[in-house]
């Protein structure tokens, strides 16, 4: 996946958890928390969701490398170099 | 200790042959069954009541995603009931409401759900959802209801059996007669039939109804009735102080005559004749009624071979010198609503203070003579345009028995 991949597939995992929101305006760099309505347990099933559709283990200590698109990118682009996307949704 | 009547003054119910009270009562009249075939994971193709509401009309769609069917139940009904009661919650202390559910049971559909999920990843607890204790906790239901209306009184859950339905509107009269809130929302839900888990239980004991026609499956006191079919479903009351109910010029539908909720201590599963005797008859002392004031008693009965009989017995002993009373069932249109039962099925007959009729029993082709009770309504409704009293029974398992009696409000 290119980077550009990852955010797709990122924002792809955040409309199935956070499906009334319109994720059309996002800023990659802004906090993800200060644009939707995302909470703990929210950001726990991004988590989960990276370990089901990619086998990506996030550790706890690196729950803050997500914060932002632009840091999934980033935390990202290694782990998911030879993944390819899936898309459950049209985001 | 005089305690203050408390009426009923709001509906808001899930059947599966109705989702509003007008309806579901339409269909008790007309005959219609909500019975339909299903399939569920492990155990494949049976048949069950499931309701149609649209839950977004209530819940957005991350609140679906995250909660449960039976708080998505709960849901539903508290607004649909709130409404019914024209309470609007601007304005109303949502501190000194309290919302008080039966459930027969809550967390087998979770668990279940999530053993499956895990399944697939090699049995991997990192794949176990962190949403399963939020959601498997016997509060779930009244919890959901807290964050959709931003109620903060007292809510929880009333765990007992198939009898929780009447526990629950029980408990939200005790709250109101003890002055700890101003207004309950109470009664009971289910979502049972989401778990494979309570059909094969009911299919290992023999007590799962099959019928080639889904709606001729629950036929309490037919010859041929053969066990139970699974439902769900919800009904939740606005309960208020009788006095207050007139001070905001409410309608009142019904006002709660008496109660009783007593043990057979006899057995885990089979019920027992005499605890069910005892329990209406206790609701009557509690209401202070003879058994021939009563007009219309609803019974439990679930269309299994052996329950059908002992209830039936316990019923003519009672009622032996009541010779107009007259006998009805809810679950031969709707199956086993569990947990919401004996609330949902006492809906279902509060519309007859005002229409005059007592919903029949239907599918009752050949009756069974042991199940014979003078007054059985059967297959079409009776006129009886004086009804002043409903009884309505609920039992489960364990020996849990629960009785309700309402009266119509202008007595």
């Amino acid at each position: 996946m290119t980077r550009d991949e990852i955010v797709i597939a990122i924002k792809d995992i955040i409309q199935q958890i956070a499906p009334d929101e319109d994720l059309s305006s996002l800023d990659k760099g802004v906090r993800l928390r200060d644009q939707i309505e995302l909470d703990s347990m929210d950001f726990l099933d991004i988590v989960m969701e990276l370990r089901k559709l990619y086998g990506v283990q996030v550790p706890e200590a690196d729950y803050k490398e997500l914060a932002t698109l632009e840091g999934c990118a980033n935390y990202l682009e290694s782990h998911l170099a030879d993944k390819e996307l899936h898309c459950a949704s049209n985001a | 200790m005089a305690l203050e009547p408390i009426a009923i003054t709001g509906v808001g119910l899930a059947s599966p042959n109705g989702l509003s009270l007008k309806e579901f009562r339409a269909n008790l009249l007309t005959g219609k069954s909500g019975v339909r075939p299903w399939t569920i994971p492990i155990f494949g193709d049976t048949l069950a009541g499931i309701c149609g509401f649209d839950p977004l009309r209530h819940q957005s769609k991350k609140e679906l995603r995250r909660g449960t069917r039976a708080g998505s139940i709960s849901v539903w009904c508290a607004h649909e009931a709130l409404a019914d009661a024209g309470i609007a919650l601007e304005g109303l202390d949502r501190g000194r409401v309290g919302i008080y559910i039966g459930t027969t049971e809550h967390g087998n559909v979770e668990t279940e759900t999530e053993v499956l999920n895990l399944r697939q990843y090699g049995d991997d607890v990192r794949y176990w959802s962190h949403h399963h204790n939020p959601r498997t906790v016997a509060n779930n239901p009244a919890g959901e209801v807290t964050l959709s209306l931003g109620i903060t009184g007292p809510a929880y859950c009333m765990g007992g059996a198939c009898a929780a339905g009447n526990l629950g509107l029980i408990q939200g009269v005790q709250m109101l007669q003890l002055g700890i809130v101003d207004c309950a929302i109470a009664g009971g839900v289910s979502e049972s039939p989401r778990a494979f888990g309570i059909f094969a239980s009911f299919h290992a004991q023999g007590a799962l109804a099959t019928h080639a026609d889904p709606t001729k499956a629950s036929r309490p006191f037919d010859r041929a009735r053969n066990g139970i079919v699974v439902s769900e479903g919800g009904c939740l009351y606005t309960l208020e102080r009788v006095s207050d109910a007139k001070r905001r010029g409410a309608r009142i539908l019904a006002i709660v005559s008496g109660y009783a909720v007593n043990s057979d201590a006899a057995d885990f599963v089979l019920p027992d004749s005499d605890g069910q005797e005892r329990c209406m008859r206790l609701a009557l002392a509690h209401a202070g009624l003879e058994p021939g004031e009563i007009d219309v008693v609803n019974t439990h009965a679930t269309s299994t071979p052996s329950g059908d009989v002992v209830e039936c017995a316990a019923i003519r002993r009672v009622f032996a010198s009541a010779d107009k009373v007259l006998v009805n069932n809810t679950k031969s249109f709707i199956g086993h609503t569990m947990g919401a039962a004996g609330a949902l099925e006492l809906a279902g007959n509060i519309p007859g203070f005002e229409d005059g009729f007592v919903h029949p029993t239907i599918n009752v082709d050949h009756l069974d003579p042991e199940c014979e009770i003078p007054g059985l309504v059967l297959n079409t409704p009776r006129a009886a345009a004086s009804q002043r009293r409903i009884l309505n029974m609920s039992f489960g398992m364990l020996g849990i028995n629960s009785a309700v009696i309402v009266e119509r409000p202008s007595l």
